[in-house]
């Protein structure tokens, strides 16, 4: 399944590209792109376990980039 | 601004005014040595902290996350390094001008994200539906096809449809780039994301919001960021392992000449230190991704919409173009191109010739009332036979008329000059006299000449058409635009041979490039190296299979994709020379004791901003 995820005050070119390594390192995750100029995290991950890797991608990130939030909906 | 930006700029106003006391404090006319370093120490520290307190504790909760290497660590054991090695004012400026780069560069991206954001913006927020005789503003999503909308001047088109009443002017110039207005009337189809101009239209839904045009562009152009170019990834990898470098030298340089050559400690470490500023991909990381972006949305206001970064990259080597014929070459629509009469006039043939075919629907005879000026007057004509294979026979104006092929005329015995050119020919004879023939042809779009020889100027090799037609035409046509080569009678599977035939020949580091808009050309846009679809209003297939699609039918608008490719491309080298450049400079000047914390804070966040600036240009298309 295939999701994109909108990312607030990602400020920093370096981590996005960071986040973007470590999210695609999880265990589950297809393919991940973080876009530093659109804001914007699209995720492909298994549709059984998306949810708890959710959860990990949100600590990557909070990890590399604490001001950086992705919004879930 | 934000009002992050406009804090955090408050708050380098006052760290600026707190180090400006620091500076002029006459600490020396009252203390004396060690008790005046402490007092400058104490006054030097209240600005560092106003000014990069934010910095340290970002560094310090990084590195219990294991992040060692950021930025922010790197600025901190700089500054710190300058404040053991009792360079004050230094250890402040340093991180101010950190800082004062820092807001510049996310000030410009804030800008370019916004400017890029703007010129997308074309998606429309509401439908106009009539419920219970009253008009209600709904989600568009949730218009069922068939449904009629109502669309008043000002407001965006939500949905493609069928104008089913009213007459407006369109503006297309958010999808197309084209600043003509369309005018639309009922029957006509409109497409969603236009603006309505003048009058109020209701449209019949003919598609879901989903598959509409406008929401067809947004994904495209959303998605484009997710396909990396070739430089971007190199970016990627290169900050990957120039960091860790770049902070391994520093230890080196601050701890091996001092221990084994008896280098002053100072002196070393502060070079070490300059070594970490310069250490930050920053300049790179940011710029190139957003040359690209900034290229994608510059090309899309141009009506030219590209899918992702590396079909850019390939589109600024494209060295062989493939073309389609019809449709892409030509307007796929017959017109009359020659009239040559014998004996009377040009409006008398045309006249004769249309009154002949007057109740024939064949798109020849449709052309050719099409280039007869006057109306028809149906009392002049009788008696009028369709002789299939041959032609038409009619009486006008009580003269016998036959309107037909060579066959036709050699049947009737008539003596006439064959024509052997390009197009389908229609030889009239009046009274068993051969009165003169009409060429009927699909006609080469305007731009199309235009743009080979713009393509010609683009230093691209080899322009090669590729046609179902017949040989005559598409020799005409191949000339005509001043074409290298041309296959013509060619089947759909020919096509894609053929292509594969091309890619094969070309030199080794070029493109290919596949333009074409039916349907049938879907699998050869896949199999090219950059496949273009012209127009966003043919056929589905082709824009899913494109790599680059092109709003406007217009053949030149190739050249200028090319031409925003390739700058695009040429900034982001720029960029990679430019900032790699500088901060190697500053790292050699740095070895050998030439540069001071001033230069390495330039080749970090100053080499950034004109990076930013640089790649801003990218935006600018023609």
């Amino acid at each position: 399944m295939k999701k994109i995820f909108k990312l607030n005050d990602l400020d920093c070119a370096n981590c996005a590209a960071k986040m973007e390594d470590g999210i695609k390192k999880i265990d589950g995750v297809n393919s991940a792109t973080v876009s530093f100029m659109a804001q914007k995290l699209t995720v492909d991950a298994d549709d059984a376990k998306f949810d708890s890797i959710m959860k990990e991608i949100v600590k990557v990130c909070s990890r590399i980039e604490p001001d950086c939030e992705i919004v879930l909906k | 601004m934000t009002k992050k930006q406009k804090k955090s700029l408050i708050r380098l106003g006052v760290g600026v005014a707190f180090l400006l006391f620091a500076i002029l404090f006459p600490v020396d006319s009252f203390a004396a040595e060690p008790i005046s370093t402490w007092i400058k120490l104490a006054l030097y520290m209240i600005p560092y902290l106003i000014i990069g307190g934010d910095v340290l504790l970002r560094a310090v909760r990084n590195i219990f996350h294991g992040e060692i290497f950021d930025e922010n660590f790197l600025m901190c054991v700089a500054t710190v390094g300058a404040f053991a090695l009792s360079q004050f004012e230094e250890a402040v400026a340093v991180m101010l001008f950190y800082q004062i780069g820092e807001f510049f560069q996310s000030y410009a991206v804030n800008r370019s994200r916004q400017s890029i954001a703007a010129m997308m913006d074309i998606r429309p927020d509401f439908a106009n539906v009539e419920i219970d005789g009253k008009l209600t503003q709904v989600d568009p999503d949730e218009v069922e096809v068939g449904t009629i909308i109502i669309v008043k001047p000002g407001e965006r088109v939500p949905i493609d449809g069928v104008v089913t009443d009213g007459a407006s002017q369109l503006d297309t110039a958010a999808l197309t780039g084209e600043s003509v207005p369309r005018s639309v009337k009922i029957g006509d189809d409109v497409i969603s994301g236009t603006v309505n101009m003048s009058g109020v239209l209701s449209i019949k839904t003919t598609k879901a919001f989903g598959e509409s045009t406008v929401s067809r562009i947004l994904e495209l152009v959303e998605n484009a960021s997710e396909k990396k170019a070739k430089s971007e990834n190199f970016i990627t990898k290169f900050a990957r392992y120039y960091t860790p470098a770049v902070v391994g030298i520093a230890a080196i340089l601050a701890v091996i000449p001092p221990l084994l050559f008896g280098g002053v400690w100072a002196d070393w470490i502060e070079r070490a230190l300059i070594f970490l500023v310069v250490s930050c991909p920053c300049a790179l990381v940011i710029s190139v991704p957003l040359s690209f972006f900034g290229g994608i949305g510059g090309a899309s206001k141009c009506g030219i919409l590209v899918k992702g970064s590396n079909y850019l990259e390939a589109l600024a080597e494209v060295k062989t173009i493939v073309f389609d014929k019809t449709g892409t070459l030509t307007n796929g629509t017959f017109e009359v191109v020659e009239i040559a009469p014998v004996g009377i006039t040009k409006e008398q043939l045309i006249d004769l010739a249309a009154c002949a075919e007057s109740m024939s629907t064949h798109p020849i005879a449709l052309s050719i009332k099409r280039a007869d000026k006057g109306e028809v007057d149906s009392s002049r004509i009788s008696d009028i036979k369709e002789i299939a294979g041959h032609g038409i026979s009619a009486v006008v104006d009580g003269k016998s008329i036959l309107a037909g092929n060579a066959k036709m005329m050699q049947d009737n015995g008539i003596a006439f000059t064959p024509y052997s050119d390009a197009g389908t020919v229609v030889y009239i004879a009046a009274d068993g006299k051969f009165s003169g023939y009409i060429v009927i042809s699909d006609t080469i779009k305007g731009d199309a000449k235009d743009a080979i020889s713009q393509l010609k100027a683009l230093g691209i090799e080899k322009t090669v058409m590729l046609t179902g037609d017949r040989e005559a035409t598409a020799q005409d046509v191949a000339k005509k635009l001043g074409l290298d080569a041309y296959h013509a009678e060619l089947l759909p599977d020919d096509k894609v041979s053929m292509v594969e035939k091309l890619l094969a020949e070309k030199a080794a580091g070029t493109n290919l490039a596949f333009v074409g808009d039916g349907i049938n050309d879907a699998p050869v846009l896949t199999r090219a190296d950059v496949g273009i679809a012209m127009g966003a209003m043919g056929s589905d297939a082709a824009i899913e299979a494109a790599d680059v699609v092109l709003m406007n039918d217009n053949p030149s608008d190739i050249a200028l994709a090319i031409k925003a490719a390739r700058k695009t491309l040429r900034i982001v080298h720029q960029n990679i020379v430019f900032a790699l450049g500088i901060k190697l400079l500053v790292l050699i000047l740095a070895a050998f004791g030439d540069a001071t914390m001033w230069e390495a804070v330039f080749a970090d966040v100053g080499v950034s901003f004109i990076a930013i600036l640089n790649a801003m240009r990218c935006l600018k298309v023609k």
